[in-house]
């Protein structure tokens, strides 16, 4: 007696890579609630240093509501480093790399997967950073459009998970520098994407620079339509940023698709880069 | 006779250390070529304070003269390094459990186990140090801030460097101990007491900016004193405008971080006798954590 197979290809697998890989990333959040503390935890300790920073300066209210988004966005940029361009360092590391690439889908869909689970659950986290330092400072919004605010969100996240998937490939060729880069990229960013403050301080030539940064013109877009006054700090216009938003995510998906299928070739003609570290 | 003599002699605690700290070295520094390593060093710590320097800017103006920024960019540079000193102790021994799993192999040779450690952390002190200084060098020549070597207070800064210094090992050593017996992230331990010690030391803000009146918490932990007693130490005057201890003078302060590094020696040293004893009787040794 035979048992038929049914193999899937095409979309279906696509899809079904897709909700396979993001499957663990969502349960997994559940399946230990300590990390989940401590992922909220820390973003949201550091998040308080600063207010309080801000205290200490007499600043005026709209800023501890910056650095409440900026706490709760922090969330975001740490998963993308540490769960989405570092995790196929990790995968080799482990000795799984080489599944992922014998496995009949592709690397695409994979990190696809990855990306989207990583953002649902570490939109639960992002949530209740913004919520509890919201509550706990009295933050005022001032909302323009909500809907606004949410395709602003949205494009941000698009491009951002969409550099991570780039930065993921392109760690594959590192070895144990992997998690020092990770480590250094992680204050320059927090600095240039003006996480705490509005980008616009750094002048307008080095802000634009910095734009190539996701976050950036995300965070910028939103304190414009989320605060009283955000608009007059505001480095371009919010149609402007969605337009550069936009255009990010196109380039970072499109970049990463290419780096994948380059590291994926070269991963099967060397046979070397989904090594164990040496 | 003689031959089997030496090779039954035991390291002892001189070349324990140093052989940790040359392996330290190792550890922290040889995935990259010595220029790569300088910008890694400077580079985040550089970054961190950029962050400050901005955010004061935004709301002050470029004035980075000013003793209340001095104080403040000041306390975020020396506060990097007492999170470098514990963490790098604290984290060390689970790095070797965990990820390299080569504790067991460090209990079994005859070593002291926190002279090793002390010794292995010695690189990334090394390492905050040199990130220090270069914050400082930023301080003084971009931001134009008050610091020149002829009104450092040596006299001052040295014993308190050095205090501080026994005070922060004593924490990491204290803190790698309880590391060890906990069975679910313990990585996060040091992290978690050197988040505690930011907001109870005046690092950046002075503790009335959380605690109000309350200066209590200030007196938990040595932390504070040492920040304290280096600003002023580092900028005489400006460092005394600092609006924490302003009852105490230089003197009094440094005699309290004296007294609490002694006591924290004694302390941290006993109870990490308390968890080691634990972690072998209970096979904590070899464990791996959240298995």
């Amino acid at each position: 007696m035979q048992t038929e197979v049914t193999k899937s290809g095409g979309w279906r697998l696509f899809v079904r890579t897709v909700i396979g890989r993001a499957y663990p990333r969502v349960v997994g959040t559940t399946r230990d609630l300590n990390w989940l503390f401590f992922d909220i935890f820390f973003p949201f300790l550091t998040m308080v240093g600063y207010v309080f920073t801000y205290r200490a300066l007499q600043a005026p209210s709209e800023y501890i509501g910056f650095v409440v988004l900026g706490g709760a966005m922090s969330a975001f940029w740490f998963n993308v480093l540490w769960a989405m361009a570092s995790q196929l360092y990790w995968e080799k590391e482990t000795g799984n790399l080489t599944l992922y690439i014998i496995a009949p889908t592709s690397l695409m869909s994979i990190l696809l997967g990855m990306a989207l689970g990583g953002l649902l659950s570490t939109g639960v986290r992002a949530m209740v950073i913004l919520l509890i330092g919201s509550w706990l400072f009295q933050v005022q919004y001032a909302v323009v459009s909500f809907w606004a605010l949410f395709a602003v969100f949205l494009l941000t996240m698009a491009a951002l998970y969409g550099m991570g998937m780039m930065m993921a490939s392109l760690f594959l060729l590192f070895n144990r520098e992997a998690w020092h880069i990770a480590n250094l990229l992680e204050p320059p960013v927090m600095l240039f994407s003006g996480f705490y403050f509005p980008v616009k301080a750094f002048g307008f030539a080095m802000a634009l620079v910095a734009s190539l940064i996701p976050l950036t013109m995300g965070m910028d877009a939103m304190r414009q339509l989320a605060f009283p006054f955000g608009d007059t700090l505001g480095l371009l216009s919010v149609k402007t940023e969605i337009i550069v938003l936009i255009t990010l995510s196109v380039v970072f998906i499109g970049a990463a698709r290419s780096v994948l299928g380059y590291m994926e070739r070269l991963a099967i003609r060397q046979g070397k880069i989904s090594d164990r570290l040496s | 006779m003689a031959e089997l003599s030496t090779l039954e002699k035991k390291p002892g605690k001189r070349k324990t250390f140093l052989t940790a700290a040359w392996l330290g070295w190792q550890v922290e520094s040889n995935w990259a070529d010595p220029f790569v390593f300088l910008v890694y060093s400077i580079i985040s710590p550089l970054s961190r304070a950029a962050i400050l320097v901005v955010m004061y800017l935004v709301i002050r103006g470029n004035d980075f003269t000013n003793p209340e920024f001095v104080n403040m960019y000041l306390g975020n540079a020396l506060f990097g390094l007492i999170g470098n000193v514990v963490n790098s102790i604290a984290a060390g021994i689970i790095e070797e459990r965990e990820h390299y799993r080569t504790l067991k192999y460090l209990y079994v040779a005859p070593i002291k186990i926190p002279v090793y450690l002390v010794g292995r952390g010695i690189a990334a002190m090394a390492v905050a140090t040199f990130s220090f200084v270069a914050a400082i060098l930023f301080a003084a020549v971009f931001l134009k801030m008050p610091l020149h070597l002829g009104a450092i207070n040596w006299a001052m800064l040295i014993p308190g460097m050095f205090f501080g210094f026994i005070s922060f090992v004593s924490l990491g050593i204290f803190l790698a101990g309880w590391a060890l017996t906990i069975k679910s992230n313990p990585w996060v331990l040091g992290q978690s007491f050197v988040s505690l010690f930011f907001f109870v030391s005046g690092a950046v803000f002075p503790l009335s900016v959380i605690f109000g009146t309350a200066q209590w918490p200030g007196y938990l932990f040595p932390v504070g004193f040492w920040l304290v007693l280096t600003r002023r130490a580092l900028v005489p005057g400006v460092g005394h405008s600092f609006a924490m201890y302003q009852n105490l003078s230089d003197p009094q302060l440094l005699l309290l971080l004296i007294i609490y590094s002694l006591v924290s020696v004694v302390i941290a040293f006993g109870i990490f006798r308390l968890f080691d004893h634990k972690a072998r009787e209970e096979g904590m040794i070899d464990m791996v954590s959240n298995y």
